[in-house]
């Protein structure tokens, strides 16, 4: 069940992902990226991981993708503002980066043997990944990392604004 | 067959391959915007696998963090996607070369 539940949940992820980088149309890839996002929603339970599954659809695919709908849609694009291709050079680069990366992961999974899931950790724990969990590490142990992130939001807050506000001229 | 920690991390790192394929090829500048949180979302899959196997909830609280600086990048890439399309009309990230030296 966990095995088909897990490959079913992969395909929808990565069809999704390729979607995002193949289509066209921005709102298009927006879509498939809402579809890989929930995909990973579903394995983050397999995993474990209710909290964080639960913020993954509500924060990710809700606020982030909303975000990124309203602004492909406020501009208004025409069609021949989309018509630009891409050249030959990122594809060699982006090749050569593929085959890196599995060179590097393969070599190094040969170093990473011994880790097995929910066998030995996350099942024993108790209330792993519920929202009394996280929010218990949340707020003891990085609770300086978590006040300093309502910075970083704040500064966001402020560059959005001063950015996209029409210049006086 | 068992589903191991190897599944999850081939997978996240085929999906961080293809979002960093988007932000090297495509030249529409939403597309590498969302190639972008391709590959913060293949990095969170890394982290919550590694959590779960580990019995250890940080990967779960990194996850989080990760989402809150994903959301203050996508912001500030909007915002500057909006500026630039009102000043140059097209979202090719190529005419984007005043600071080529």
């Amino acid at each position: 069940m966990e095995t088909v539940v897990f490959y079913v949940f992969a395909a929808l992820a990565l069809a999704g992902a390729l979607m995002v980088i193949t289509f066209k149309n921005p709102v298009h890839s927006a879509l498939s990226l809402v579809l890989t996002l929930f995909s990973t929603a579903v394995l983050f339970v397999l995993l474990l991981a209710h909290f964080v599954a639960v913020i993954q659809i509500l924060v990710y695919a809700g606020a982030i993708m909303i975000l990124f709908l309203f602004t492909v849609m406020f501009l208004n694009l025409k069609p021949d503002a989309l018509k630009f291709e891409s050249k030959h050079l990122g594809f060699k680069v982006s090749i050569l980066l593929v085959i890196l990366f599995f060179v590097g992961y393969f070599a190094s999974l040969g170093f990473k043997k011994g880790l097995y899931l929910s066998n030995t950790g996350a099942s024993d724990v108790e209330g792993f990944g519920t929202v009394q969990g996280v929010g218990m590490s949340l707020f003891t142990d990085y609770l300086l990392p978590f006040e300093l992130t309502s910075i970083l939001i704040l500064v966001a807050i402020i560059g959005v604004v001063v950015i996209a506000k029409k210049r006086a001229n | 067959m068992n589903i191991g920690i190897e599944h999850y991390l081939v997978l996240s790192a085929i999906l961080f391959v293809i979002g960093a394929y988007g932000v090297i090829v495509r030249k529409n500048l939403i597309i590498v915007l969302m190639s972008l949180e391709l590959m913060l979302n293949a990095a969170n899959l890394a982290f919550v696998a590694f959590s779960n196997a580990l019995g250890d909830m940080t990967g779960h609280v990194f996850m989080i963090m990760t989402i809150t600086v994903a959301a203050a990048e996508v912001a500030v890439g909007l915002a500057l996607l909006v500026s630039i399309y009102s000043h140059r009309e097209s979202l090719d990230i190529d005419i984007l070369k005043l600071l080529k030296g």
